[in-house]
């Protein structure tokens, strides 16, 4: 078959972005949900947006643009044809997965220690706005910290074929697209940070 | 299916390979065609069966035969499998997969092992549907529309059957995303956007829907299951959440679902209705064109299934207004196919007969839709018989009878071997009139008040409901001759060669059964979809 000999690079780029466009609507469910409930309860999101720590939201923030940053770099790297490079920067990027999903759930457990948690009997005393914000918060976050390790896998796989040389500088449209779903999940969270940690 | 044993090397015989794995595993998009062809068209022949029980226990008042639980289980699987098993990856996944790659002049889809994989995912999602019903609390007794708040406190088994579909939507995406890029990617030298087939035009409006519209539903179902497993409460009044969004967001799927049901359809009808009159279509531009406006205007109409919910009344104008918008492009639709046919040369063959079965149905089953559009009557109709039998008669009716047409169409195609026509029609003339008695009478209880997922209801509704059962049965009977004769031909029948329809599309001309790659060579096409001049056929 022919096609399997030359790769359509535009097509799998295309396939790749209507991927992508399909977990931005995905969230859009929750945004949306996000947008009808603030404009419902603007008060009560207010006051249990200020509960959230800004501190683990910036670090978190900052951990995952630099990830997004390594990724791209090992695509620049295996253009070159660096692939050692390529690996390292890679194994950057999961790690920072990692450092990520660690601070996460340091914070969540701090909020579950303090009885925050869908259902539980103190948000179910509180004003009901509190409870909506909370579920949609650990909805939000638990979906997104759901794609950061779908995505640290990815890379993962992804290295491991850099490393075996099945992608390499003449054949690297599978790096290329692990980059760009690493980018979505970066995206995302630049967008949920602010909803949630910052405009409240 | 390796019994048959065709004389030339074709896609049934060629690799070598013989057995269940090789086609369970093969990346041919015949191969995948055909799984999903009788995977989904397998869970057709379940929900018919649940329809009929369904018909039976409501022919006469009060019990027939089975208790109100196990009524209120049947409506709500009938309408999942129909839906989510059978309709919406039907068409796509069968026909579209058969078909589409051949039309446009490629060898295969852009990835054919994602194809196979969204096969796949469609099988484990049936799988675990198929659990949800004998584990747990019992079937789902939600209704397929899985409202809440019943659904989050339900007994019966929700949590998994929203799981289920929630892996089946991974497979319609999968499957849009590949037929978008196959469609702007693989086209053969020569197939430029103005020679593309109809059918192949609709499967590409389609497959955007099923992108744009499918994560919503998965957020949906998520939520639902969050509501049930964790308590989040977002839908839930008690905790300051509100069921309406339920709805909104459950529709700002389920209603372009519906164009993923039958968009399809209406390229399968494009097609054929030409090579039936022997005449080029009339107004290809505007049925293209029109495919794209019905897929970006009926995203935008999810309200009018909530004229009763509490929406406002800005809010029910507004959607009431996007509805009418839908009919323009659908009726430019049905213009154009009857245009064709004015003062064409009609034979009146089996494929031919279902596709102005559609028309008829269709168009009946479309302005029954008006009358749900517009606020003002809906309110008396709303949630009564008479939206089962708008539904049955666009989705049934119209895509359901595009897909029969599509079967007898294309399948002897892809075998080789050919059904008897004079049963063909026989089947057809038995269904066309069971299906009128069934769904038509539901239009006239509806009208009269009775109103629909209920179990028992009063006296005077009794003799319309046993001529809508009554009518069920003609329709089975119907439906079994086709199976016996399509499936007898195509398994056993005289050999079916060439171009018999004289179609000129690029299916037919390439041998039958297609070889695995489809085209010897790369294909140079010179002439359009649907000019018979250009093909040298008389």
């Amino acid at each position: 078959m022919s096609q399997i000999h030359h790769k359509d690079y535009a097509g799998a780029k295309l396939g790749m972005w209507l991927f992508l466009f399909t977990e931005l609507l995905l969230f859009g469910g929750l945004f949306l949900l996000y947008a009808v409930y603030l404009a419902r309860y603007p008060h009560e999101f207010a006051a249990a947006g200020k509960q959230l720590d800004v501190i683990f939201g910036t670090v978190n923030t900052v951990v995952l643009l630099t990830s997004s940053l390594l990724a791209a770099m090992s695509v620049s790297a295996i253009q070159r044809d660096e692939r050692r490079s390529a690996v390292r920067l890679l194994s950057g990027t999961i790690l920072c997965a990692a450092l990520f999903m660690v601070i996460k759930y340091i914070e969540w457990s701090a909020k579950i220690g303090h009885g925050v948690y869908p259902g539980s009997a103190q948000l179910k005393g509180g004003p009901p706005g509190e409870s909506v914000f909370f579920s949609l918060y650990y909805v939000t976050t638990g979906i997104h910290g759901l794609h950061v390790v779908i995505g640290s896998i990815l890379l993962a796989w992804v290295a491991l074929k850099v490393k075996r040389g099945t992608v390499h500088s003449g054949d690297f449209v599978f790096l290329e697209n692990g980059a760009l779903y690493w980018h979505l999940v970066d995206l995302i969270w630049i967008f949920i940070f602010p909803l949630y940690y910052l405009v409240l | 299916m390796s019994h048959i044993q065709q004389p030339q090397t074709s896609f049934w015989n060629d690799t070598g390979k013989t057995g269940i794995t090789s086609w369970i595993f093969s990346t041919d998009h015949k191969r995948i065609g055909l799984l999903y062809f009788y995977s989904t068209f397998g869970f057709f022949l379940v929900g018919v069966l649940l329809g009929l029980l369904l018909r039976i226990e409501l022919m006469a008042p009060g019990r027939t035969i089975m208790g109100p639980q196990t009524y209120n289980a049947l409506f709500t699987v009938h309408g999942v499998v129909m839906i989510f098993l059978f309709i919406i990856p039907g068409f796509q996944g069968s026909f579209g997969n058969l078909v589409m790659p051949i039309q446009i002049g490629a060898r295969d889809v852009s990835f054919p092992r994602l194809n196979l994989f969204s096969w796949w995912i469609y099988m484990i999602g049936a799988v675990v549907i198929l659990t949800s019903l004998f584990t747990g609390g019992g079937p789902p007794d939600t209704g397929w529309t899985f409202y809440v708040p019943f659904s989050s406190r339900t007994g019966t088994n929700v949590s998994l059957a929203v799981l289920g579909v929630f892996i089946i939507g991974f497979s319609s995406i999968l499957t849009g995303l590949n037929f978008v890029t196959t469609i702007h990617r693989l086209r053969a030298e020569g197939m430029s956007w103005g020679r593309l087939p109809l059918f192949v035009w609709s499967l590409y409006a389609t497959a955007w829907v099923q992108i744009l519209a499918t994560p919503i539903l998965a957020i949906t179902l998520v939520l639902v299951a969050a509501e049930r497993l964790l308590g989040t409460g977002l839908f839930d009044p008690a905790t300051g959440g509100d069921p309406l969004m339920y709805q909104h967001l459950f529709w700002i799927y389920s209603h372009p679902a519906v164009y993923i049901m039958i968009l399809p359809a209406m390229g399968v009808i494009s097609d054929i209705i030409p090579v039936f009159s022997r005449k080029p279509i009339f107004g290809y531009k505007m049925i293209a064109f029109s495919s794209i406006a019905i897929a970006a205007a009926g995203s935008l109409v999810w309200g009018h299934h909530m004229y009763t919910s509490g929406m406002s009344d800005t809010a029910i104008l507004v959607f009431s207004f996007l509805t009418f918008i839908v009919a323009i492009p659908s009726a430019i639709k049905v213009f154009n196919w009857v245009s064709t046919l004015y003062r064409g040369s009609i034979s009146l063959e089996a494929p031919m007969l279902f596709a102005l079965t559609f028309i008829l149905l269709f168009s009946i089953g479309g302005l029954s839709g008006l009358i749900l559009g517009a606020a003002a009557t809906d309110i008396h109709v709303h949630d009564t018989h008479f939206v089962v039998g708008h539904f049955h008669y666009v989705i049934f009716g119209g895509s359901g009878f595009a897909f029969f047409a599509a079967m007898h169409y294309w399948l002897p195609k892809f075998y080789g071997r050919r059904y008897a026509e004079k049963p063909a029609i026989l089947a057809w003339a038995l269904m066309f009139t069971g299906f009128n008695i069934t769904y038509f009478t539901m239009q006239l209880l509806g009208m009269q008040g009775m109103p629909r997922r209920y179990y028992d209801y009063l006296p005077e509704f009794a003799t319309l409901n046993l001529v809508s059962t009554v009518g069920s049965w003609i329709l089975a009977g119907g439906l079994l001759i086709m199976l016996i004769n399509l499936f007898r031909g195509l398994w056993w029948g005289p050999p079916f060669e060439g171009n018999p329809w004289g179609g000129a599309t690029l299916e037919w001309s390439i041998p039958t059964p297609p070889p695995t790659e489809n085209f010897i060579e790369e294909p140079l096409v010179t002439h359009g979809p649907y000019d018979f001049k250009g093909t040298g056929i008389p």
